[in-house]
């Protein structure tokens, strides 16, 4: 794994967790989907969560982001015990998620998706109206950089690039005042080159002081940027590594359950 | 970062495309506008499209609402059901009142009272779309048949009449003028400038366009989904309320039949104006141009002897059908 250094910025990050998970535990009826979880995230550094599918990163996230309610458990923002109520909840607190599928509307402009929800006005009462001006110049300001140069603030998500959408959608909970961003599988259906660019965007994140979780099942992408690796298999932690305390194979065969996955590894002759 | 490379091949073409999409609705007007010349004299005459516009006005304020519902992927089935529902207990409310306050006052809270109504049976649709999760389509669908046998129940099957002395009152809502101009074609278009300005510089316009969209996405970014969902049913039942402030001095009577089909006339108007039936994409103005269409279209049946104006419901059917029909290629 020589690649494992190319997006890393040197020391893990130290201080207080901006949020604490403890002990987090969700069921769906009679399906346990969490069973006791606990995960910490601090200020400027990417804690990789990785897992399986079906090992319950996402139920995890959807959890942290409040769109679940959990079943049992402690959770803490800055070391006040908190429990949200919806995804604004999370926001206000400071905690963003940016979902693969459910980040941008495509047929819709950058400009419009960059404000989703927090559009800015001018005027007062009752003829408060949308600022478009402010509102496409910041976009552009904001998207320029991160390095992407848009033809005009009405241009559309869909004419993206996977990657650039996944930056767009980082940009704006930056832009927005994010703590914590968390980044649902930003990788998974990306080529090499556009997820080196996602890479390169969450470093530059990072360096500002704003604590990511990287959720992820690609071992190599998450080594790739990571400073703390955690393992969910089956509902549970399997434990949190430093950075250059496992290598990955390690993080392959804790995900996966080990022995199987060896013996596959063998027959098929190399990592997975 | 470059831009990726499937932006369209031709975007000269596709903008072409795309203010022929646009201005759909106003060249179909204009292509009617010219059938009605051709077809009888009576036609152009300032009276008679006067005539068109002012009927137009009542079904163009409930397509209104109905434009905000659509956009952001729900619908209303019970509109017509509603404002006969709604011109009901108004008219009840004055003949109840005009007992004991002069006419004016009995006439000023029997409208008030429609616009209540109106919100009330819109909060209903919207509380069980929104909070009890049942299909749009069934839950007014199903106020459509409750509020349709209440008139009929509350008319003991024949009509709910406004008393003579309140009468004379509200007339002017329907058959005065303003500057020349109809009142209810000056409503109309005060709520079309309105609902244009929501819809396209209001958050509350963006907001439900991004829920029908998508509203998973539109949940992720704080949008107030449940929110504006209900505000949707709400507003849409306000402008049935207006609606029926005008319709009631019209006629000042209403029937069983009351607002029968107007559901269709007003969804029809709304697609046929552009605003996708999946919801995301909403044009108030060229609702407008959709009520005006079928309007028209109406006008010239009943000026010609070519086709029965009893076959009027069967042109809007037909013209809904294929207005979402040729929405689908576009998708």
């Amino acid at each position: 794994m020589s690649a494992d250094t190319t997006y890393h910025h040197g020391g893990p990050a130290t201080g207080a967790p901006i949020v604490e998970m403890k002990n987090i535990k969700k069921h769906f009826g009679h399906v346990i989907a969490l069973n006791g979880v606990s995960f910490d995230i601090r200020a400027g550094e990417c804690h990789c969560l990785l897992g399986d599918n079906g090992a319950g990163k996402s139920t995890f996230i959807k959890t942290m982001s409040g769109v679940h309610k959990p079943s049992d458990g402690e959770m803490r923002v800055e070391g006040k015990v908190v429990r949200f109520e919806s995804p604004r909840d999370a926001m206000n607190a400071g905690i963003a998620t940016v979902y693969q599928d459910l980040a941008m509307i495509p047929l819709m402009s950058v400009v419009r998706n960059f404000w989703m929800g927090r559009e800015p006005e001018k005027g007062i009462f009752p003829f408060r109206q949308l600022d478009m001006a402010a509102a496409s110049q910041v976009t552009m300001e904001e998207m320029s950089k991160m390095g992407i140069n848009l033809r005009g603030p009405d241009q559309a998500v869909g004419t993206l690039s996977g990657g650039e959408r996944q930056t767009v959608a980082i940009a704006r909970a930056v832009y927005f005042g994010a703590k914590v961003l968390i980044l649902d599988e930003p990788t998974s259906a990306l080529g090499v080159r556009q997820t080196s660019n996602v890479l390169a965007t969450i470093d530059k994140v990072r360096k500002q002081g704003v604590g990511v979780v990287f959720i992820s099942h690609n071992v190599r992408h998450a080594l790739a940027v990571g400073d703390r690796f955690t393992v969910l298999n089956r509902g549970q932690t399997l434990g949190t590594a430093r950075r250059g305390e496992v290598d990955a194979a390690e993080l392959q065969d804790l995900m996966a359950g080990g022995r199987e996955l060896a013996e596959l590894e063998g027959s098929l002759g190399g990592t997975i | 970062m470059s831009l990726a490379a499937d932006t369209p091949v031709l975007p000269a073409l596709a903008g072409a495309r795309r203010l022929a999409a646009r201005l759909g609705p106003l060249l179909a007007l204009a292509l009617l506008a010219v059938l009605g010349m051709l077809a009888s004299p009576a036609f152009l005459s300032a009276e008679n499209l006067m005539n068109v516009l002012t009927r137009s006005s009542i079904i163009g304020i409930i397509a209104i609402g109905a434009t905000f519902v659509i956009t952001a992927r729900g619908l209303d089935l019970s509109v017509g059901a509603m404002a006969a529902f709604t011109a009901g207990l108004s008219i009840l409310a004055m003949n109840g009142l005009a007992g004991i306050l002069p006419a004016l006052p009995a006439a000023i809270l029997g409208l008030a009272a429609a616009l209540a109504v109106g919100a009330g049976a819109g909060a209903v649709n919207g509380t069980l779309v929104v909070k009890g999760r049942v299909e749009a389509f069934i839950v007014t669908l199903g106020t459509m048949g409750i509020m349709r046998s209440l008139v009929t129940w509350l008319a003991d099957g024949g009509s709910i009449s406004l008393d003579f002395a309140l009468r004379g009152v509200g007339r002017p809502l329907y058959y005065g003028t303003v500057l020349g101009i109809p009142v209810p074609v000056l409503v109309f278009a005060l709520v079309a400038i309105a609902a244009e300005i929501a819809m396209s510089r209001f958050r509350f316009g963006r907001h439900v366009t991004a829920i029908g969209s998508n509203a998973d996405v539109a949940r992720y970014s704080a949008i107030p989904v449940d929110r504006i969902r209900m505000a949707t049913y709400v507003l849409q039942g306000v402008c049935v309320g207006l609606a029926t402030l005008i319709y009631v001095p019209r006629l000042g009577a209403v029937t069983p039949s009351t607002g029968m089909l107007w559901e269709l006339e007003a969804i029809a108007a709304v697609i046929i104006g552009g605003t996708a039936l999946s919801g995301g994409h909403g044009r108030v103005w060229g609702t407008v141009a959709g009520v005006l269409i079928l309007g028209l279209v109406s006008n010239i049946l009943n000026l010609t002897d070519f086709v029965s104006p009893h076959l009027n419901g069967a042109f809007q059917g037909a013209i809904i059908v294929i207005a979402v029909f040729l929405q689908r290629k576009r998708g």
